[in-house]
């Protein structure tokens, strides 16, 4: 095991010249590099992980138990894969603006970053508006949240990963409006990175959402 | 959600800010109740969570007597079977949530920045929501007792049982969300101390260096982190049930009850780590200091920590062996279990070899550090007899399970505890607790904790099913409940011992202030640097740490002999407390706000939707004066030798300075 040498010893770039001493300086050093807010927000979406996955789970041990009587499809029977596809589509894509929206805060382009992130919002926006409707349609077959197992694992899960979704719109919109008063500021863009890593996590949890609920029988 | 919005804080104050917006004023070195509500000091906070740890541990000790003097004698008469259900449930559950896991919290709050070399952990404010968030959980748990009664499904609540149908008050709500909210302040909690050891660790502080404690904790946040959620999901799944109708444990509609055991055991098997672990820390710490010896095999004690971390998501299913999961599952969670008792197995004698040959000394923590040892080991052995599966099917649900999980929560994780009260008392306080007394005290725990809990193996290999709320008096459990009913009261007076000690202690260091040393057990780890009671910056100069135990290489040495030296007086290799102008993270209001709404949203989902409103008001008013609340304070106190501090936001710039630093270094 090599001794670390003391990273406070060493200059950073972007340190004044005449920093006093060696114990600080305006480079606020981690011991691994990655600041504590984005180190902070990968361990809480390694959570996340495996709160997506108990509701998996129930919808997986659940997805054939629809109920009895003449009310007795499963959500593969109901699904009309193309409408979902397309949502899917829209909310992938906006993972690309989010990425859009990060640049241009670091290049330090405000307007650029209001638009892009209002783009993200939109796109989320409209995934949420396709799964109210996808909702809706099941209701109006007859199909609640209180009709099955089933159906209680298929609201359960779609249900929370749209409320995840809707919290992330959520913060888009505060970038928005803290964009707007002048508090994101280029130096520290890692915040709107930050914003970034839930988005693109939502959306992964998408992909496993749409492949389990959507496309595996 | 709440996590994210540390991120969004604005910058270190140094340019002009825009003026944080919010209601109240920042509170700045507020004193009395105010600057304790509004304190992101992870020594205070730590303080906190010991104090309200010890207060539910107090709720949870009477809820234990009721039960020892309704079984006392057989034909109870005390407690009717109803109030049975809720007695013990709400025991088991305050005890687990609202008392074992806060003390370990309280330890490792207090503690990890300091063994790191850190002024503060990586999210202060995060870390007094994380204190909040637990406090309101305990608080709505216990609030079933004036609301229509507790919770009486068992702590694991199984399903259909824990049904509208059978089980029609509001108690297992209560436990729900009661649980829901504790979950956010550990998962808070560990994503904070997680980082914290990650990225505050000292120059120098690398990975293996880190005392076995704060290893530990490390090992216990991850199991938290991963743990919790599941659990969550769990209890999500059962709020809908019986809020909103849901079908997911109606098993009329065909749904599976095992969905419950499998995912609450998922969280519940790591939960039995995540309370023993940093036990096992503590220890770790006061062995060899007493022992004035190194802790014998460092690496092995690190790893078998990971390695029961690792394991410990592989075992669940043994807690369900009697629920028809089949032969496979039950032969491959057999032999999972055994082969988790090897890195435990490590642990203890490591701890043996540590003090094999040193110069002991019986001090207090010392004797609760042996007495988790000893008891910790009983409890193991009976645990290593559970993962038999023929001989578990016995066994299941009688009281030889309440002994076996005693011995290793209270004979282990508890003995820790206290050990490590009198061991870093001084150290958080400024006195030492009475040792003379201290002893007296651990041969009183000790006699009344085995008076107890042993007979209960005897009583469960006799068949007394655990939960039963009274006996026959032909069944032949009359003499062994009577004993453990007397046992149980001990535990009880030494408890109230205890008190009596500080209480006493606290006056004695009135009387005669002696001026206590930074170092009064001649330690090893680095919060042995600093003053007793630790300055509330901590550090007044970051160490550079040059080994394992590197306070103790400081003051000591080999000869060539390989004898004992020392080097340097440890008032020469410590740190005065002196420094002025320390940069420390700046107080908010918001944590204690955001927590406060929490009990209303979930009174407001049991009784009345109107509840909520206000609860989330405060929920959202606080997280949006959160984020817009400069994380430190650019109006605050600080003088021209800004320490470096852990708030601070790091910037982009600064990031790839970092980076770039360790670019350099690499090259």
């Amino acid at each position: 095991m090599t001794d670390i040498v003391d990273p406070h010893v060493v200059a950073a770039a972007g340190d004044p010249p005449d920093v006093p001493d060696a114990t600080h300086g305006l480079s606020h050093v981690t011991s691994t590099g990655i600041s504590n807010e984005k180190l902070g927000m990968w361990v809480f979406l390694g959570s996340e992980c495996l709160l997506f996955g108990g509701l998996i789970s129930t919808f997986l041990l659940y997805k054939n138990r629809a109920g009895y009587g003449d009310l007795n499809e499963t959500p593969h029977e109901l699904y009309d894969i193309l409408f979902t596809s397309i949502s899917s589509f829209v909310l992938l894509m906006s993972s690309l603006t989010m990425v859009l929206a990060v640049s241009a805060i670091q290049r330090g382009d405000h307007r650029a970053l209001r638009t892009w992130l209002a783009a993200t919002a939109l796109m989320g926006g409209i995934f949420i508006s396709g799964q109210v409707y996808e909702f809706k349609e099941f209701l109006n077959a007859g199909y609640g949240f209180t009709h099955s197992p089933a159906w209680s694992a298929f609201f359960g899960l779609t249900g929370f990963h749209g409320v995840h979704v809707t919290l992330g719109i959520i913060m888009l919109l505060s970038c928005i409006l803290l964009s707007l008063s002048g508090r994101i500021r280029q130096d520290n863009a890692e915040s709107v990175e930050i914003v970034g890593l839930y988005w693109h996590f939502v959306d992964v949890v998408w992909i496993i959402i749409f492949t389990v609920v959507y496309l595996i029988k | 959600m709440a996590s994210t919005d540390g991120t969004l804080a604005l910058g270190t104050g140094t340019e002009a800010p825009a003026r944080p917006m919010g209601v109240f004023a920042r509170p700045r070195n507020t004193p009395g109740w105010r600057g304790w509500v509004t304190t992101v000091d992870h020594k205070r906070i730590g303080i906190m969570y010991g104090a309200a740890a010890l207060f539910f541990f107090l709720i949870g000790g009477v809820e234990a007597l009721l039960i020892r003097a309704q079984l006392a004698a057989p034909e109870g008469k005390l407690l009717s079977a109803d109030l049975y259900n809720q007695v013990f449930t709400m025991h088991g559950t305050t005890m687990i949530f609202l008392a074992v896991m806060p003390i370990g919290a309280a330890f490792m709050n207090y503690l990890i920045p300091l063994q790191i070399g850190a002024r503060d952990v990586a999210f202060p404010r995060l870390n007094a929501l994380s204190f909040w968030s637990f406090l309101f959980g305990g608080v709505i748990l216990n609030s079933a007792w004036f609301l229509g009664g507790g919770a009486d499904g068992g702590w694991f609540n199984y399903a259909p049982n824990n049904g509208v149908i059978f089980s029609p008050s509001h108690g297992i709500d209560f436990w729900n969300l009661g649980l829901i909210f504790t979950g956010i302040s550990s998962l808070v909690g560990a994503v904070n101390l997680i980082t914290t050891v990650l990225n505050m660790r000292a120059p120098g502080m690398t990975l293996m260096r880190m005392p076995v404690f704060t290893w530990m904790s490390f090992v216990t946040q991850f199991l938290l982190l991963f743990a919790i959620p599941v659990l969550t999901s769990a209890q999500f799944l059962l709020l809908f049930d019986r809020l909103f109708g849901a079908r997911f444990f109606d098993v009329s509609m065909g749904a599976d009850p095992l969905l419950w055991e499998h995912l609450f055991w998922i969280f519940g098997h790591p939960e039995v780590y995540i309370m023993i672990l940093p036990a096992f820390g503590i220890v770790s710490e006061i062995i060899p200091v007493f022992a004035r010896k190194p802790i014998f095999g460092y690496p092995f004690m690190v790893f078998s920590g990971i390695a029961i971390g690792f394991m410990g998501w592989g075992v669940w299913a043994h807690h369900m062996f009697a629920s028809g999961i089949g032969p496979i599952s039950v032969a491959a969670f057999s032999v999972a279990t055994m082969f988790i008792a090897v890195p435990t197995g490590v642990k203890i004698l490591n701890w043996l070899a540590t003090m094999w040959g040193g110069k002991l000394k019986f001090t207090a923590p010392m004797l609760y550090s042996i007495g988790l040892v000893t008891m910790f080991t009983i409890g193991g052995l009976s645990g290593v007899t559970h993962a038999v599966s023929p001989a578990d099917t016995q066994q299941t649900d009688t009281y030889y399970i309440v002994a076996h999980f005693h011995y290793v929560l209270f004979g282990g994780a508890l003995f820790g505890f206290v050990g490590g009260w009198y061991f870093w008392w001084p150290k958080v306080f400024g006195f030492k607790l009475s040792d003379y007394h201290g002893r007296i005290n651990f041969w009183i725990l000790l006699v009344g904790f085995n008076l107890t809990f042993g007979p209960m193996h005897i009583l469960g290999l006799q068949g007394m099913p655990r939960r039963t709320y009274t006996y026959r008096t032909g069944y032949g459990f009359n003499f062994w409940n009577l004993v453990a009913t007397i046992g149980a009261f001990m535990i009880a007076a030494s408890f109230l011992y205890f008190f009596w000690i500080i209480w006493r202690s606290y006056r004695q260091s009135k009387v005669d202030a002696v001026a206590l040393s930074g170092d009064p057990w001649d330690s090893r780890s680095l919060e042995w640097m600093v003053p007793c009671p630790t300055p509330a910056h901590n550090f007044d100069v970051t160490p550079t740490v040059h080994a394992l135990d590197d306070f103790w290489h400081r003051k000591y040495d080999e000869d060539e002999n390989g004898r004992l030296v020392r080097i340097a007086a440890t008032e020469d290799v410590s740190q005065d407390g002196s420094a002025t102008d320390v940069h420390l993270p700046s107080p908010s209001y918001w944590p204690f706000v955001l927590a406060a709404g929490f009990p209303f949203v979930a009174w407001g989902l049991i009784f009345n939707m109107w509840l909520c409103v206000i609860g989330g008001i405060a929920i959202v008013s606080a997280l949006w004066g959160w984020v817009v609340e400069p994380s430190v304070d650019p109006e605050g106190e600080h003088g021209p030798h800004d320490d470096h501090h852990p708030t601070a936001d790091d910037s982009p710039a600064e990031a790839e300075a970092g980076a770039s630093e360790e670019a350099a270094l690499v090259d």
